[in-house]
């Protein structure tokens, strides 16, 4: 696996070859550097931790400082792990966008919107009760009988109904790289990605 | 949201200028057209109804409508799009508005829009 922690910029549009105008997504995606390094043998798993974001020195508490001081990186935001690296990783190195290129299928993972407290109709596509008219009148988007009778008296656990929906974690697979510029540590990807603008972002391979 | 634009900018800047026209213009666009191999130029005329998004925006579009055998066609032509391969302005519009929708619901002798005529710039 390889990876990059970025933070999305917005969305665009991208005119490819055959003049057709594709919708994209702008990811901020890097510099991030190499603050760990994890093997079989000292934690049991081979991975390596990928740091990104400047934060100030004040903002970061005096552990994180002396993790960040181990690998001679300056503090950062957002740390992220990436199991079996497929590259070769040394402590304080620097990952770019270059890691990627045009046309490589990629995941990205991010913190969708929150969008509150959703009924059933939004939340899981129930499509509602019955009809808009012919007498009904208070059950349009209502989830309908949710369970059983006296067998067994309860309803069943993971049941769906309303709740906090969004602000989770999401991944989307299969997207493309439309455009990679190595100068600015953009990345242009095809489609949408989760989450709001200036959120972070995980793009992995 | 700075960077976005930057970056919009530079992935069209090397697409054609096209001439200047606003709302009420007669034009006629050429698209190019692949069909399977071969790729060729298709005009299309009619009246520039609208032209959305600001002078520095790079996404902006314009809508061109034509009475196409009796029934209104309307087509959305990005700015920016490659795939234009030049716009011709026939006629110069004069109208009050920058967005003329009322053409939609008038035809024939109604529909015709008032033809401006500049003052040569010498």
């Amino acid at each position: 696996m390889i990876g990059l922690i970025g933070k999305k910029v917005g969305m665009t549009s991208f005119y490819n070859e055959e003049g057709r105008q594709l919708p994209c997504t702008l990811i901020q995606a890097g510099p991030c550097f190499i603050t760990q390094v994890k093997t079989e043998e000292t934690d049991g798993y081979n991975a390596v931790q990928v740091a990104f974001d400047d934060a100030k020195e004040k903002n970061t508490s005096k552990p994180m400082q002396g993790h960040f001081a181990k690998s001679g990186v300056s503090p950062k935001h957002k740390l992220v792990e990436f199991r079996d690296f497929d590259l070769e990783a040394n402590l304080g190195d620097e990952l770019g966008v270059d890691l990627f290129e045009e046309g490589d299928i990629v995941s990205v993972v991010g913190t969708s919107k929150g969008k509150g407290f959703q009924g059933v109709v939004k939340r899981h596509g129930f499509r509602g009760v019955g009809d808009r008219t012919h007498g009904q009148h208070n059950r349009l988007r209502a989830p309908g009988a949710i369970g059983m009778a006296s067998t067994p008296s309860r309803v069943l656990k993971g049941q769906r109904m309303a709740g906090r929906t969004g602000g989770k974690r999401v991944k989307t697979q299969g997207l493309e790289i439309v455009k990679v510029l190595a100068d600015k540590n953009l990345i242009l990807i095809k489609g949408n990605v989760p989450g709001a603008r200036g959120s972070y972002v995980v793009i992995e391979q | 949201m700075d960077i976005l634009r930057e970056v919009t900018q530079s992935l069209v800047a090397e697409s054609s200028e096209l001439p200047k026209f606003q709302a009420g213009d007669n034009v006629t666009v050429y698209y190019r057209i692949k069909e399977g191999s071969k790729e060729r130029v298709q005009p299309f005329r009619g009246d520039v109804i609208q032209i959305k998004g600001g002078s520095n925006n790079p996404n902006r579009t314009f809508t061109v409508r034509k009475i196409s055998s009796g029934i209104g066609v309307e087509r959305i032509f990005p700015m920016n799009c490659p795939n234009i391969d030049k716009v011709v302005v026939n006629k110069y519009g004069k109208v009050r508005r920058a967005r003329i929708f009322y053409l939609r619901e008038l035809s024939g002798k109604k529909a015709r829009i008032k033809e401006r005529r500049y003052k040569k710039e010498s």
